[in-house]
């Protein structure tokens, strides 16, 4: 009934979802996802924004695989090594932080992860076990951990929920910097609306479940070069396209 | 310190048993400790411990592998485990001697039917455990493994094998004690070697010294291995636990 495949049209991610049904024990099937489509393009950040409990999270486990019991394709870009960080760290908890990364990326070169552990504030944590760590440095680990595989797709499930404003502001920006260095094909799910402004080149609002994509806004100048005008002009978009289109609850 | 004193004591008060009760009945530590001795020369004391220590590894193995891998499948199977469950209710409450018995009639006094009797004793106990730590198996990190598309051998290691290492400790733990107290009632029903053997040996002829030299060597052999094997083993697979109290709240 569904298809995952990796094929190399503009390696790009293409999700083409008819239906997403729960079972529940004894009650009817809920319908999480229905007609949800979405395209991103090779080397862009895409964000989907959608109210809690939309759907988001199942979206984000049907494009890692963990999920197969689905009605439709998903297309992964080409190779279809997939990084992800889940909304809380998952780090092996008997293992160091630089043995997390060496798990997972049992092909990464050494000085490759000592760079990345540099690259986000970790070299003097290597030999801590995550249960030493804060949630804003666990989160680091887990990001340097996604991108030890070298992804051809990167997936960030609410990377900054839960951190206190500032933390937000550091992750926010390190995540910014590397969507631009890298060009990583990247889907980040949020419920935050600006946040989404902040780091995506293409954004995906989700409406209320059964969730299904609403509209797709680009954002002109992403990122770094992006400015408070453009933003708060999106930003306005968005919540006239909320306001028309689903009946609140 | 305290272990000492309390092991202190505990001798001063057979002691002072011995010297109360005729020396056939309770005979004391010296008198014990001498005979130990006089095994200890004589070769016979190792060879005897030696070959009930041997027993017990070779029933403690079996029984531990085929209950961790036994114990995994029920845990992470539903139809495994309603298929097997009444057949573990029944070997865990098939008396051990039962057990043995049935061993030695169907098998013969074998070496086979000796370790293979210890082994099926503490099975159903290792499988029990085990079940429960692959049930407690968390399904999150599981999750992350499939994405990060882990290796067979690499999910093993370092996914399955640490969550299972206190259900293994703790199957350890009470299966050491247990065995070894099995592998005694197999020696004495069944085996002509052993410190089972001898410790019947000693009852026949009513000889308590002898029956003292073999059993207090055993125990100290156990606590010895629980001590310096499995206690310090332990301490090593959970040493990423005390990290919590010296966690790092400041980025």
């Amino acid at each position: 009934m569904n298809d995952t495949s990796r094929a190399g049209d503009g390696a790009s991610l293409d999700v083409s979802i008819a239906s997403k049904d729960y079972h529940s024990a004894g009650g009817s099937p809920l319908r999480a996802l229905e007609d949800l489509r979405l395209t991103l393009p090779a080397g862009q950040a895409g964000a989907v924004v959608g109210p809690s409990g939309c759907g988001k999270t199942t979206l984000l486990r049907l494009i890692a695989g963990l999920d197969k019991d689905y009605v439709g394709t998903i297309v992964l870009p080409e190779h279809g090594q997939l990084g992800m960080v889940f909304q809380e760290p998952r780090l092996l908890p008997w293992r160091s932080v630089i043995d997390n990364i060496r798990i997972a990326a049992p092909h990464a070169r050494e000085d490759d992860i000592a760079a990345l552990l540099d690259e986000f504030g970790l070299a003097e944590h290597a030999s801590h076990f995550p249960r030493e760590l804060s949630l804003g440095l666990a989160r680091r680990v887990a990001l340097a951990r996604a991108l030890a595989v070298k992804p051809d797709l990167l997936l960030l499930d609410e990377p900054l929920v839960s951190l206190d404003a500032a933390l937000a502001k550091d992750l926010r920006e390190m995540i910014a910097r590397l969507i631009d260095e890298r060009r990583i094909t990247t889907l980040i799910v949020t419920h935050d609306l600006r946040e989404a402004i902040a780091l995506a080149d293409r954004i995906f609002l989700l409406s209320p479940r059964p969730a299904r994509v609403v509209a797709t806004l680009d954002v002109p100048t992403p990122r770094r070069a992006l400015e408070r005008e453009t933003a708060e002009k999106i930003e306005a978009q968005a919540r006239a396209i909320y306001q028309g289109s689903s009946s609140p609850r | 310190m305290i272990r000492f004193i309390s092991l202190t004591a505990l001798l001063l008060l057979w002691q002072l048993g011995a010297s109360l009760s005729d020396p056939r009945r309770l005979p004391g530590p010296t008198a014990v400790f001498e005979k130990v001795y006089e095994e200890a020369v004589s070769g016979a004391l190792f060879s005897n411990l030696t070959i009930t220590l041997a027993r017990v590894v070779a029933a403690f193995a079996l029984a531990m592998s085929f209950g961790t891998a036994i114990g995994y499948v029920m845990g992470r199977n539903k139809l495994a485990d309603r298929l097997l469950d009444p057949w573990l209710v029944t070997l865990l409450n098939l008396p051990a001697l039962v057990v043995i018995v049935l061993a030695y009639v169907w098998a013969g006094l074998t070496e086979v039917a000796a370790v293979g009797a210890v082994a099926l004793n503490k099975l159903p106990n290792a499988i029990v455990v085990v079940r429960e730590g692959a049930r407690a198996l968390d399904p999150h990190l599981e999750d992350m493994a499939q994405v990060f598309r882990f290796s067979p051998a690499a999910r093993l290691k370092h996914l399955i094998l640490p969550q299972l290492a206190p259900y293994l400790a703790a199957a350890t733990r009470s299966g050491l004690s247990l065995v070894w107290k099995i592998v005694l009632v197999v020696e004495l029903l069944g085996r002509s070697n052993g410190v089972g053997f001898e410790i019947n040996m000693a009852f026949q002829l009513f000889d308590m010294k002898l029956l003292l030299a073999y059993a207090l060597p055993f125990v100290a052999l156990m606590l010895g291995v629980e001590t310096f094997l499995v206690q310090p083993l332990e301490r090593h697979v959970s040493r990423w636990r005390r990290g919590v109290s010296r966690r790092l709240d400041r980025v």
